[in-house]
């Protein structure tokens, strides 16, 4: 065992990463993952403190101190038990959790410098267990208990998970073709290889979880049928964000102007960067604007980049440090060639003459008195517009709560931007539906979408041990 | 997998698919649609549910060549099956007590009526339908409509059969000689519709259109389906896909309906071989050229 003086002089390890020029031209994963020997230093950087902040930084409360003592000692098999008990997709959280705003941003050595490199160590873990661990899950006896979740997104599928070890049958129905939600249609395949959701996924799926996909909750079955009809004894609903929201500028239904969430679609889902051998087109433009600050503008940004755009330009309203995203990806934009116009917001969208985009007029802007967010309130400045051309603009400014299910669950309660409310047990207005992720949150991150899958589960548990044989709360 | 239990083709590239589907026949109403994926790899696209049977659990679908996902749609035989369907998806029909209602189908557009006549004629209405196509090839479900309406005109551009000359035409002698018409429930190609709505406008009878714009998930997710209807922009998948006729912006749609028309092409010519010889004149789609010559002609 070293010392924690030994342990303190040694340097975090970088994160290899695919050459910025050559990356900006394809969709391979950026990260590329830490050798043996890093990942081993960089796990002798943890203090091993007794009170560990870092899981209570943690979401889904994985015990960091525990799996870091782990890979110290080279038993990447017992990092990996120790990982998976509290975190059903680690690969996935790995690569896309904002680390820096939640376990590392409580990691003590952050004091004096930086600190442990928890994500990275953790997307270590979850890569070489995919390639080498058996999952040795022993299935649970059965509860006799049938759970519904709906979506098979970050929230749903963690809940999923985490009923089914204690041995509840649980069905997850997708809306889409495929299962993963934000993370297979928004997040690109160079931050997060769609080849690591579906391993996760049929993890999950060997551990007894059964996925239906095209079917639509709130259309293709109601909640009440799920409940009365289909026998559920309880219900997870997780159905994600819903309709993008647009500026409400003139021109944004010019040909060239898509909502973050259809681009991304297109590009990640669908496979368009490989039309030709996929059949789901994306508009050709040689020069794109982006506007928004969070991740799936700077996600948008850098996949325009990738088709060819040049230049991709992020177009953003207050400056780089009030940006949402994580600076990592910011970090990364940059290096990929975007272009930052901060303090700037379009006021209108251009066309030619025959219907297409072909610029976005800005107005530049000032930071003034803070906001209610505490940020300052970017303030128009007067007579300063100006135009950047561009063939495509993508809007990246958030979404509002799908209304599908909603609006067919009649006694379920919802807020004024119709998102779901919930109790300090993540149940909704209705016995036995409980809801989390971007439907109760409006617009939040896969690990919090995460969290939520975690602790309803909880819930859920105890909600259907002492519910009768008919899944009615007998307390 | 989702299996065609029966596939014929109803008129030059319009072709019937009836698609084991249970979770959608079971709910299905009239104006719903469904997304289909014909294979991995496809593009998801809407279709309009022509018919539904819970019992056999099966839908009915009515798809006309556009393209190559449609062509490939199309290429389907009973006992083969498509990748993905899902639905029922958007808002049913709002069927009232109109006294009378028209139906106006155009091409597919003629299958999406089917539903809601019999739904209309089910609730009281007097229902009227009219449909047609290029010639006599063209018009179908007649004798499907038939059954449900009180009286069918088909129309056809050539006189070929039945009224000479286009829908509007017929739906215009109908407004003036019929005092009783309560509303107008139009489905087919864009012109189409918005030459009925031109037709009905200055009746003041209200007039319903069911729109069909690109889409990607259908589930309110992507916004590529939004539509101006009225001051408003509205998302076709889960506002509609029926509006208000007189409140569409079909200008709008018709122009957001030509975005992918390069790569559509591509597509199309990818599909069937072709290599369009810029030489001879040739710049795009055979497949849409074959087609505008015909409509030419």
């Amino acid at each position: 065992m070293l010392k924690p003086s030994e342990r303190m002089k040694i340097q975090r390890q970088p994160m290899p990463e695919q050459d910025a020029q050559k990356r900006a031209c394809n969709f391979e994963e950026v990260n590329c993952g830490y050798a043996a020997d890093a990942a081993s230093t960089e796990a002798q950087r943890c203090l091993q403190c007794k009170d560990a902040k870092c899981i209570g930084g943690c979401p889904v409360g994985v015990k960091i101190a525990d799996f870091a003592e782990a890979i110290a000692r080279d038993d990447l098999a017992a990092a990996a038990d120790i990982l998976f008990a509290d975190n059903v997709l680690p690969g996935i959280t790995g690569r896309v959790c904002p680390q820096e705003t939640q376990c590392e941003a409580v990691c003590v050595r952050s004091k004096k410098g930086t600190p442990v490199g928890i994500g990275y160590l953790e997307r270590y873990v979850a890569d070489w267990a995919r390639e080498n661990r058996k999952d040795l899950f022993e299935p649970p006896n059965p509860t006799g208990k049938r759970v519904a979740v709906v979506g098979a997104g970050p929230g749903g599928l963690t809940c999923a998970g985490e009923l089914a070890k204690h041995g509840h049958a649980v069905t997850v129905f997708e809306a889409l073709h495929v299962a993963g939600g934000v993370l297979v249609y928004g997040i690109p395949e160079f931050r997060l290889p769609k080849d690591i959701v579906r391993a996760e996924v049929e993890t999950l799926k060997a551990r007894g979880v059964e996925i239906v996909t095209d079917v639509v909750i709130g259309q293709t079955y109601t909640i009440d049928e799920l409940m009365k009809e289909e026998g559920f004894d309880a219900i997870f609903v997780a159905n994600g964000a819903g309709l993008p929201v647009f500026q409400g500028i003139p021109g944004e239904n010019l040909k060239g102007v898509y909502s973050a969430n259809e681009f991304l679609t297109r590009v990640n889902l669908m496979g368009a960067y490989q039309f030709g051998q996929t059949d789901t087109p994306v508009i050709d433009a040689s020069q794109i604007v982006v506007v928004g600050g969070g991740n799936t503008a700077m996600d948008a940004v850098r996949t325009s980049r990738r088709l060819g755009a040049d230049p991709a330009t992020l177009v953003y309203r207050r400056s780089r440090e009030e940006m949402p995203a994580r600076v990592e990806e910011v970090n990364h934009a940059e290096e990929e060639g975007v272009v930052f116009r901060m303090l700037c917001s379009p006021v209108e969208v251009l066309g030619d003459d025959n219907g297409w985009v072909r610029a976005v007029r800005c107005i530049k802007m000032e930071l003034g008195e803070p906001d209610d967010s505490g940020r300052r309130r970017p303030v128009p400045i007067p007579d300063s517009e100006f135009e950047v051309p561009c063939q495509v603009f993508i809007e990246a400014i958030g979404t509002q709560a799908n209304p599908l299910l909603t609006q067919t669950t009649p006694g379920l309660k919802t807020n004024k931007w119709g998102n779901i409310v919930v109790d300090e047990n993540n149940m909704t207005s209705i016995p036995g539906v409980f809801a989390g992720g971007d439907i109760v949150r409006g617009g939040a991150t896969v690990i919090l979408a995460m969290g939520d899958g975690k602790n309803s589960a909880v819930s859920m548990h105890e909600y259907l041990m002492k519910s009768d044989g008919n899944g009615k709360a007998s307390g | 997998m989702f299996k065609i239990e029966q596939s014929e083709w109803l008129a030059p590239k319009v072709r019937r698919l009836v698609v084991q589907a249970p979770r959608v026949a079971r709910r299905h109403e009239p104006g719903h649609f469904v997304i289909v994926r014909v294979c991995d790899g496809g593009e998801r696209i809407p279709l309009t549910i022509a018919d539904s049977d819970a019992e056999a659990g099966t839908i009915t679908l009515v798809v006309q060549v556009v393209g190559a996902t449609t062509e490939k749609l199309c290429a389907l035989e009973a006992g083969g099956a498509m990748e993905n369907v899902v639905g029922p998806l958007g808002r049913p029909t709002e069927i009232e007590e109109f006294g009378h209602a028209i139906l106006v189908g155009g091409g597919v557009g003629t299958a999406v009526i089917y539903p809601q006549a019999a739904a209309l004629k089910k609730s009281g209405n007097k229902v009227t339908a009219i449909f047609g196509g290029r010639s006599k090839e063209y018009v179908i479900f007649e004798k499907e409509l038939a059954v449900h309406c009180d009286a069918v005109h088909p129309c056809t551009d050539d006189g070929s059969y039945g009224y000479h000359g286009f829908v509007t035409g017929k739906l215009k002698e109908l407004l003036e000689s019929c005092g009783d018409i309560g509303a107008v429930l139009t489905a087919g190609p864009v012109p189409m519709m918005r030459a009925v709505a031109e037709v009905t406008r200055p009746f003041g009878v209200k007039t319903i259109a069911s729109l069909n714009p690109i889409m990607v998930d259908g589930t309110g997710m992507c916004g590529g389906c939004r539509v101006t209807v009225g001051s408003d922009m509205k998302f076709a998948c889960v506002d509609g896909p029926e509006f208000d006729a007189h409140a569409v912006d079909f200008g709008e749609l018709t122009d957001r309906l030509t975005t992918y028309r390069d790569q559509e092409a591509l597509a199309w010519n990818r599909l069937n071989g072709c290599t369009p010889d810029p030489a001879k004149g040739e710049s795009g789609c055979k497949l849409r050229e074959s087609e505008e010559a015909a409509a030419n002609q």
